[in-house]
């Protein structure tokens, strides 16, 4: 089943020339809990190109953080039990090298963004010793050079007034200016790939507005790959180019915002695109909305983990699990009856 | 905590323009200030927080009014002054014709019976140290609405039914559920009293999308078999729109606009509605792609120092002069349309 992975995954890829900036191949982590054990990511397996905006979207628990703390190996140990498969950053597998090498990739290689800035931000330093020490780090630039390239830093986040505000303490700005703080952070070290995990959730629409638009102009004025985390199926829609959703710890649905968005293949996302009120359509009476409840991820259901919740299911489901596979250009869908649920779904959009 | 009348000259009430059917619910000008003190032995006021400052709404039987507006803008603190867990300033609550503001706590008591409340938190809402059925079953025994003890074994079955849980859940403890079913036990109990009114305070905020749909697919269908009215207050527009009948935005403790649904969706007057709409990316590429989107400057002001003039003038895209001179009334536009610019003139001549 791996296998048949792997294959059609070459299969969409083989249209593209220059080798991806990461490659995550068939990547499992699991917990030890009291619940026994949890497969938090049950292998998965993605691509991010240089420069593009890649979408990871699907609701809480379904293994998003997992995911991207494993790729950084920030998953905490205990209660980490296995991390298994390939993390391939610029042809280096991530999960080989030692935790030295590791921590130059960290910030130089891979940026990362986190939902709450306050825990990513020692409340007990300046801001301007906060962005100052990684240039230290990973550039070596010191003393007076530190400090004017963390101002300009700063300002290119669009913090006024920032030579001033590099000694200010966390706790005097506002949620907004802490995540761009973290971002001028991220972005310090010239990464190639920034991964923004729920950077935006904790904050009110018309910030989450101002950072996503800074965010989307930096990595594009640097050409950085981006990889935004969310729930919010809005905010994949208006910045990634291609997105993967995830259900209880696996990729169920890839391919371009217009393939996955317009003609999704997997009930799962079908199910989730039905649960959202939308503003761009007129109002409906009634929402149409996934049944049931998520699988207690200590006791995943057999077969296809979605089934139990899902309307397509037959009796194979319960078999086998559906692996991924093409269901047109590069878009992929792991169930076995994609063809006629994607064909539904054309009919309800006319 | 003191709650200070407010010192203000009070604004002529707005005459609310409504439909003819006498509202459940009647709040004119009510004012929530809360003093900010310093001081060891003897302690002054050296601020105030102006969070309600002056808010006018009706809301008819059977009615679901939405308030949005972004965290600090008063939202909670008017819902607890309607129930008069804030005491109110200054200003009228009108419940069923009678008023509130003013009456001690055990004339509340026959009151508050009609009116339930659910709170945004599951978890730190429902004792955890009752049962399921208890929980659901307490307003049934501060009321005496149960006649014997099979009528309340009866009644709270009845009410976990209504609400999808199954009534065998009754011996359960709170933390045996999943955050959605901890919702559907939050409304059960507050129904259990036969209210007319549900203050529903980001009742469904922190729910997955499926199960957040479901929650909404319930609160319409008890609502059509009840006659209750809403008001239901939430971050999310595009949730909003979707349950209101009627939609009322606020910022910085004041009402900024409101209108039928519909008209606010489609025709937002006010700058600030216009960018909150704006703010909010739907899920559609094709659309988010092709489409502009208004970014508003810098923060929320401090509501301990709001701006001089218009709240909203410090971040306005079309302010003048003469917003940060002048503190624009609540005006009537249009029947059952109103909104606090003083730019708004155009309205209905376009
Ligand atoms: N440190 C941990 N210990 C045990 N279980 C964990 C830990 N971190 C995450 N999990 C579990 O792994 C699963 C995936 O979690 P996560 O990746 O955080 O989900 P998401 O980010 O998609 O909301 C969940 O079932 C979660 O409870
Ligand atoms: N008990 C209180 N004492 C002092 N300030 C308060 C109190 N409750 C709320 N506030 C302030 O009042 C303003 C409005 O808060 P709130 O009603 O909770 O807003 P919302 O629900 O819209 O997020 C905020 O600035 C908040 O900090
Ligand atoms: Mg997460
Ligand atoms: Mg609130």
């Amino acid at each position: 089943m791996v296998r048949h992975e792997y294959a059609s995954y070459m299969t969409a890829d083989s249209t593209i020339n220059s080798p991806p900036l990461l490659q995550v191949r068939d990547l499992r982590t699991s917990f030890n809990t009291a619940e026994g054990k949890i497969t938090a990511v049950g292998g998965v397996s993605f691509d991010v190109r240089h420069g593009e905006t890649l979408g990871l979207v699907g609701e809480s628990g379904c293994g998003k953080s997992v995911s991207a703390l494993s790729i950084m190996r920030l998953v905490p140990n205990p209660p980490r039990i296995i991390e298994s498969g390939e993390i391939l950053f610029e042809g280096i597998d991530l999960l080989k090298i030692s935790d030295s090498e590791m921590q130059s990739i960290r910030g130089a290689g891979i940026g990362m963004i986190f939902q709450e800035p306050m825990s990513s931000l020692n409340p007990v330093l300046t801001i301007g010793r906060q962005i100052t020490e990684p240039l230290g780090v990973h550039l070596g630039l010191t003393g007076a050079a530190a400090e004017n390239r963390a101002a300009e830093l700063l300002e290119m986040v669009g913090i006024a007034d920032s030579r001033r505000r590099l000694s200010d303490y966390p706790h005097q700005m506002s949620g907004g200016q802490r995540q761009r703080v973290m971002i001028a952070i991220a972005l310090s070290c010239e990464p190639k790939l920034l991964i923004a995990d729920e950077a935006t959730t904790a904050l009110d629409v018309t910030i989450q507005a101002q950072i996503l638009e800074l965010m989307k102009n930096l990595t594009t004025q640097f050409g950085t790959a981006l990889m935004i985390i969310t729930h919010n199926l809005g905010i994949i829609a208006r910045y990634a180019d291609r997105l993967n959703v995830m259900y209880a710890g696996k990729i169920r649905e890839s391919g371009t915002a217009e393939q996955v968005y317009l003609n999704p293949g997997h009930p799962y996302t079908v199910g989730l695109l039905n649960s959202v009120p939308r503003l761009d359509r007129p109002a409906s009476d009634r929402l149409d909305p996934i049944e049931g409840e998520i699988p207690d991820p200590a006791n995943l259901p057999t077969g296809c983990a979605f089934r139990p919740r899902c309307r397509w299911a037959t009796p194979g489901c319960e078999e086998s699990e559906p692996a991924l596979e093409q269901l047109g250009g590069r878009q992929m869908v792991a169930c076995f009856e994609s063809a006629s649920v994607s064909d539904s779904v054309e009919i309800a959009h006319q | 905590m003191t709650i200070l009348a407010s010192t203000n000259e009070p604004k002529a009430a707005n005459d609310y323009v409504g439909s003819d059917s006498t509202p459940l619910l009647s709040v004119r000008d009510l004012k929530v200030h809360f003093p900010l003190k310093r001081g060891f032995i003897v302690q002054r006021e050296v601020a105030r927080v102006r969070a309600v400052d002056g808010i006018s709404f009706d809301i008819r039987p059977g009615e679901t009014l939405g308030l949005v507006g972004e965290s600090g803008s008063g939202k909670t603190t008017a819902a607890k002054a309607v129930i008069q867990l804030n005491k109110p300033g200054s200003g009228s609550v009108k419940f069923e014709g009678q008023e509130l503001v003013g009456l001690s706590t055990a004339a509340m008591r026959p009151i508050r019976r009609k009116m339930g409340m659910v709170f945004q938190d599951p978890y730190g809402s429902l004792n955890p140290r009752l049962r399921a059925g208890d929980i659901v079953g307490e307003p049934l025994k501060v009321h005496g609405l149960a006649g014997s003890r099979d009528d309340y074994r009866r009644q709270v079955a009845s009410l976990l039914s209504t609400v999808g849980l199954s009534p065998a859940m009754s011996e359960r403890y709170p933390n045996e559920f999943s955050g959605g079913q901890r919702q559907r036990l939050g409304v059960a109990r507050a129904i259990a009293a036969k209210p007319s009114l549900l203050i529903l305070d980001e009742a469904v905020s922190a729910l997955d999308v499926s199960i957040q749909a479901q929650i909404l697919n319930l609160l319409q269908d008890l609502q059509e078999q009840y006659n209750l009215a809403y008001l239901f207050i939430a971050h999310d527009l595009s949730v909003v729109r979707h349950i209101s009948h009627r939609v009322a935005v606020m910022y910085l403790g004041r009402i900024v606009e409101t209108a039928d649904s519909k008209d606010l969706y489609e025709q937002p007057i006010h700058p600030y509605t216009q960018a909150l709409l704006s703010a909010v990316p739907t899920p559609n590429p094709i659309h988010e792609r092709s489409r502009e989107r208004i970014i508003l400057r810098g923060d929320l002001p401090s509501p301990l120092a709001p701006p001089a003039g218009c709240g909203f003038s410090t971040r306005c895209p079309i302010a003048t002069t003469a917003c940060s001179a002048t503190d624009p009334d609540l005006r009537t536009l249009a029947p059952n349309k109103q909104a606090a610019c003083l730019l708004a003139d155009g309205y209905g001549s376009a």
